[in-house]
């Protein structure tokens, strides 16, 4: 065992510090403001430019599609000193590099990998992944919206449906979307995948409405969408093993991690108790606290594990799911008791007290971690059935054709 | 960066768990409790021909030489089999304080008698319920006086290393002066005793500001152990829930057994990274041990805690009872969970560790 970087780790270390500290600043994000959504996109695709200029982009991909062919420890490197910098980093660009590509280089034909992989990887290319819909969440393979090929004999897919949860579905150019392509099958086996022009007719994004006030999320209607068969990803009936491929790379993450818990006993620290000490003083939020930054350090350890797995050619199946389901909880609780020590400020705050703001967004977007990607409940059960080897849920739908189902 | 334990010390711990699952099976532990004996002798010694209990200590002093990590695989599997030995006491703190406090000619004396298992040592600081480090024991002139409670494994000990203010001094039990007095002891696998000192001779060790380093890298071999303890519960849920039918299926059927047991399963590898980096940190990394060591000391034990009593649950009623093998576990957390400081000795040395923060402890 050994936590340091080999020789080689930490030439590349060296290395990536240096650029980054050439390049980083100048893309760096204002602290503490809230801008626009399409603003976070442009400086998002900024980087994405900056990066692959400077031969960062796409790590791990192999060379010859594009990418750095580098090892998944060198990429971890990468992305912890990147993590250094204020970087407009998110769904915007990692949808595209951390789902679309995995899919496209794994399902895709050569013709395809030509056509988006470079492109996704320069930042030419953004994308937004059609997945969820209002009656197919934890469920995915429930889906209803469908695709038929068009009896005009061009082998066009035309599709319509609605799908729901897509970040940035609004300013993206692409999206990686999943269907139905036959009802007449059980539901795993009938769906077929594609990626979609955003800008193809029939398309339509609605923003909405979330409890946070924000709208990052869409609902995106499609109807009678027209898609060439060329931009299928894989066999008609490989929908599922595409989906699979792509809930992979949304489960490894990256290994960069900036502490949750800090910021929270900080505030602590500066919040002033009734006795003239802090409520960092305050033995039950010492308690709390403590025992959320001992389970955050353990999570990096546990992250670290889990790279050393893949470096090693293991795969850690749901051992993944284990980091989104210890951080999203404890993000939850920490920031409501955050809440509590801020005290009446917290749920009426001065216009101009920020800080007090992103306490009561955080605490409010801390929900989302516990559904999105992955809802806790999802991944209990597969950590039950695929670590501890127990029983699979009752599944009344799984041998029944999709039309018969109600 | 490889954060995985070497093939060696994958090997070391499967010879430790067979030899384990052999010697200390669960109908051993009854059979230990119901003859009321004070610990399981014949597998100390067998324990010390093997070389595990000199895992960490030096080979100039009769040990093996190996690392913590390597001493941390071994505790681990002491905690598995939940073993009625005195490792904590007499490996984990008294040979640690004479490693690091102790002048060359005490730990020419010492270690190797430990080492092999031929002596057993104990560790005194507590003073009752107060705090970690008793206050009141004396040391005048070479002359200990005083009381130290609870002192695990005391009964078998041939010495105590006893702490007297910031200091630590070995003090031989068989003199006058001495006495012990048998305590009800919560895990039934393990002897506690007050120990009375009147007058009695103690020899100091030079070594000066050691203690808290002591219980870092105790708290780091307590994590592994707890570690060891909560995948033998996990384990043992898991097996019997698979087995028992419930309203005509297995009861590991039930999402709100499966649920539980994956939330247990999620703290042990937690616990499990924490106590990896902490052991790994002792001897690569010593500014960031008090830290690491209070992080796996404090997921280790809320790991342990709920094995231990979902673990019990799971079984249902056949769990409360002597027979059934919840009830080893169930005490001994509850044991690690208050010995060596409770959850706010660690939290502060977990929290005042932190880069640039100058705490003060509650």
């Amino acid at each position: 065992m050994d936590f340091n970087d080999t020789p080689e780790e930490s030439a590349f270390r060296v290395r990536a510090k240096a650029w980054l500290a050439e390049h980083a600043p100048a893309h760096e994000l204002p602290r503490g403001v809230v801008l626009a959504d399409s603003d976070e996109a442009d400086r998002a695709r900024a980087w994405m430019r900056e990066l692959f200029r400077g031969g960062w982009s796409g790590l791990t991909f192999p060379k010859e599609l594009g990418g750095g062919g580098l090892s998944g420890i060198e990429a971890v490197i990468f992305s912890e000193e990147e993590s250094r910098y204020h970087l407009p980093k998110g769904p915007f660009t990692s949808i595209g590099t951390g789902m679309a590509l995995p899919v496209i280089a794994k399902h895709g034909n050569d013709e395809q990998r030509a056509r988006f992989i470079k492109p996704t990887l320069n930042g030419d290319i953004t994308w937004c992944q059609l997945f969820s819909e209002p009656a197919a969440g934890s469920d995915l393979a429930a889906l209803r919206t469908k695709a038929v090929q068009a009896d005009d004999g061009s082998g066009d897919w035309i599709v319509n449906g609605q799908k729901v949860w897509s970040s940035f579905a609004h300013l993206t150019d692409w999206g990686i979307l999943v269907v139905r392509t036959d009802p007449t099958v059980p539901k795993h086996k009938g769906l077929t995948f594609f990626v979609v022009d955003m800008a193809t007719p029939g398309i339509e994004t609605r923003p909405i409405r979330q409890i946070s006030g924000m709208s990052e999320f869409n609902e995106t209607f499609l109807t009678d969408v027209r898609i060439p068969d060329a931009n299928r990803i894989g066999a008609i009936g490989e929908g599922w093993a595409c989906c699979m491929t792509v809930l992979m790379g949304e489960r490894l993450g990256s290994g960069a991690h900036r502490s949750g818990i800090e910021p929270l006993l900080e505030l602590a620290g500066r919040t002033p108790a009734d006795d003239g000490s802090t409520m960092l003083d305050d033995k039950a939020i010492r308690r709390a606290l403590g025992e959320a930054l001992a389970e955050e350090q353990g999570e990096r350890f546990f992250q670290a594990r889990l790279r050393t797995m893949v470096s090693k050619g293991e795969n850690p199946g749901a051992l993944a799911g284990m980091v989104k389901l210890a951080y999203a909880g404890r993000q939850q609780k920490a920031l409501g008791i955050a809440m509590e020590l801020r005290g009446m400020d917290a749920i009426a705050a001065d216009p101009s007290d920020e800080e007090t703001a992103r306490l009561q967004y955080d605490y409010i977007y801390s929900t989302v971690m516990r559904i999105a990607g992955g809802a806790d409940e999802v991944l209990r059960n597969q950590i039950a059935e695929r670590v501890l080897g127990m029983p699979g849920e009752v599944r009344m739908d799984k041998d029944v054709p999709f039309e018969q189902l109600k | 960066m490889d954060f995985d334990l070497s093939d060696e010390q994958k090997m070391l711990a499967e010879q430790a768990r067979g030899l384990l699952a052999e010697r200390s099976p669960y109908d051993h532990l009854r059979k230990l409790i119901d003859i009321g004996a004070e610990w399981d002798e014949a597998l100390w010694r067998e324990l010390g021909e093997m070389g595990f209990l000199g895992a960490n200590i030096p080979d100039e002093f009769g040990g093996l030489g190996m690392g913590e990590l390597d001493l941390g695989v071994i505790s681990q599997e002491l905690g598995r089999v939940n073993a009625a030995v005195p490792f904590t006491s007499s490996i984990v703190l008294a040979a640690d304080a004479i490693r690091l406090a102790g002048s060359v000619q005490q730990k020419q004396r010492w270690l190797p008698q430990l080492a092999s298992g031929e002596i057993v040592a104990c560790f005194a600081s507590t003073e009752g319920s107060g705090p970690l480090l008793g206050q009141e024991a004396s040391l005048m002139a070479g002359k200990l006086n005083g009381i130290k409670s609870p002192v695990a494994d005391a009964g078998i000990a041939a010495i105590a290393v006893v702490q007297v203010g910031d200091g630590l001094a070995i003090v031989q039990l068989d003199q006058p002066g001495v006495t012990r007095t048998k305590l009800d002891s919560f895990d039934q696998l393990r002897a506690h005793y007050r120990l009375d000192f009147k007058d009695v001779d103690a020899d100091m060790l030079p070594g000066l500001n050691q203690i808290s380093t002591l219980l870092d890298r105790a708290a780091v071999q307590v994590a592994f152990e707890a570690v060891g303890g909560s995948e033998a519960c996990l384990e043992m849920g898991r097996d019997y829930v698979m087995e028992r039918q419930m309203f005509g299926r297995p009861l590991a059927s039930y999402q709100a057994i499966k649920h539980k047991l994956a939330d247990v399963a999620v703290a042990i590898e937690l616990a499990k990274s924490n106590a990896y980096y902490a052991g790994w940190a002792s001897e690569s990394s010593p500014d960031d041990l008090a830290s690491a060591a209070a992080a796996a000391r404090l997921t280790a034990i809320k790991a342990f805690e709920m094995a231990a009593r979902e673990n019990l649950q799971v079984h249902g009623g056949i769990g409360y009872t002597f027979e059934a093998n919840c009830h080893f576990y169930y005490r001994r957390e509850r044991m690690l969970a208050v010995n060596l400081g409770g959850r706010d000795y660690w939290t502060d040395r977990l929290l005042n560790a932190r880069p640039g923060f100058q705490g003060k402890a509650s």
